[in-house]
């Protein structure tokens, strides 16, 4: 569900988190109107609107892990855990992390990729909360959940900061609530 | 960190939180895992706090952190400083104008990007990252800021390898450590 449903309407602090949002046409290929989020952790007040709204929504919601994935999720994912005082967890592309563990592959345009989690990082019904910084189809964030979930963890939710059309009416992924800050900024908006 | 200042008591609960992995990502190595000092809220609550104490009163416009580990201690203290986060990124993720800089690993070499927009010349900056080993990348990032007429103000990271000499290659810009591991 998108922010501004639930709660935070008309809240100016999503206006600025929107604009703060760059959209580079046709990267990384042909069609693709990229979000990039770099020019939001630029703008030091709408960077912090952006955790502070998050850290609103968990900080009463017994959250014990915000796992955040590689590398957007660990732009968001750590100052939300910070704040909370809950764990931070990153899931990893194949081969970073030292440890033991496990791993979900999950389905790209063409062919497929992996995400890791070390093995012990979360212990079983500890709540935890999954960021990055936009969902489109959702297999990121599935295969997050199933890394979390084959540990005995409760995915509470998923959270980004960005949600592209196909998730907008869906206010669940595979059964979990799904919290986005923004749409996609306007496709008039080049810079 | 000099041998002459009273160690901060938050730094001895911070080094044990970080796992030493044997032969990881090869043989010979001691691979430094902070994924378990981020297990535990505490001890990434006063490694963040150390950080963010040293800087929030040297005028700091601009963090700068090293994919991806450097994401994960510097986007906090930017956030806690109030100065931007530049994240500088492996090649082909940034999808502005970019500039780059090469450096060398043990065999060949990799490359780090930064938005040329991001930083300017009025900007003073902090760079960080997990670790120094050689200095290579934290050598390649100074440079990039420094190409955009940026003043690198100082290095931090949570750990150094003092073996293996980074802190020469820094040109002379301090470099700031929680932990050192011999």
């Amino acid at each position: 569900m998108f922010a501004a449903e639930n709660g935070l309407k008309g809240d100016p602090r999503l206006e600025a988190i929107s604009a703060a949002i760059r959209v580079v046409p046709n990267f990384p290929k042909k069609g693709i109107m990229f979000q990039d989020i770099t020019t939001l952790l630029l703008d030091r007040k709408a960077f912090k609107h952006t955790i502070d709204i998050f850290v609103d929504r968990y900080k009463d919601m017994q959250i014990s892990v915000v796992a955040g994935v590689e590398a957007r999720g660990f732009l968001f994912g750590p100052s939300i855990a910070l704040a909370i005082g809950a764990k931070f967890v990153p899931l990893r592309k194949p081969g970073k992390l030292p440890g033991k563990v496990i791993s979900e592959s999950y389905e790209l345009e063409y062919g497929h990729d992996r995400l890791e989690m070390h093995v012990g990082a979360v212990e079983p019904r500890e709540r935890v909360i999954i960021i990055d910084d936009l969902v489109a189809t959702g297999g990121t964030l599935s295969a997050a959940m199933s890394l979390l979930e084959s540990q005995g963890a409760e995915v509470v939710e998923c959270a980004c900061v960005i949600g592209l059309p196909e998730v907008k009416g869906q206010h669940k992924l595979k059964g979990k609530p799904l919290y986005v800050l923004v749409e996609p900024s306007g496709l008039d908006e080049f810079c | 960190m000099s041998e002459n200042e009273v160690k901060d008591p938050r730094i001895d609960g911070i080094k044990t939180k970080i796992r030493v992995v044997p032969d990881f990502p090869k043989k010979g190595i001691m691979f430094q895992d902070i994924t378990t000092l981020l297990l535990d809220p505490k001890a990434f609550k006063d490694t963040i706090d150390l950080f963010v104490e040293k800087y929030r009163d040297m005028n700091i416009s601009v963090v700068a952190g090293i994919e991806a580990r450097g994401f994960i201690f510097g986007s906090p203290i930017a956030l806690a400083i109030g100065a931007k986060f530049v994240p500088l990124r492996k090649p082909k993720k940034l999808p502005g104008q970019i500039i780059f800089e090469e450096y060398e690993l043990e065999y060949g070499s990799d490359r780090l990007e930064m938005h040329v927009e991001a930083v300017d010349f009025s900007d003073r900056a902090l760079v960080v990252d997990d670790l120094i080993a050689t200095g290579g990348t934290l050598c390649a990032a100074m440079d990039l800021l420094k190409r955009v007429g940026a003043e690198v103000v100082e290095c931090a990271c949570v750990v150094e390898l003092p073996e293996l000499k980074g802190r020469e290659r820094l040109e002379g810009k301090p470099l700031y450590v929680l932990v050192e591991y011999r």
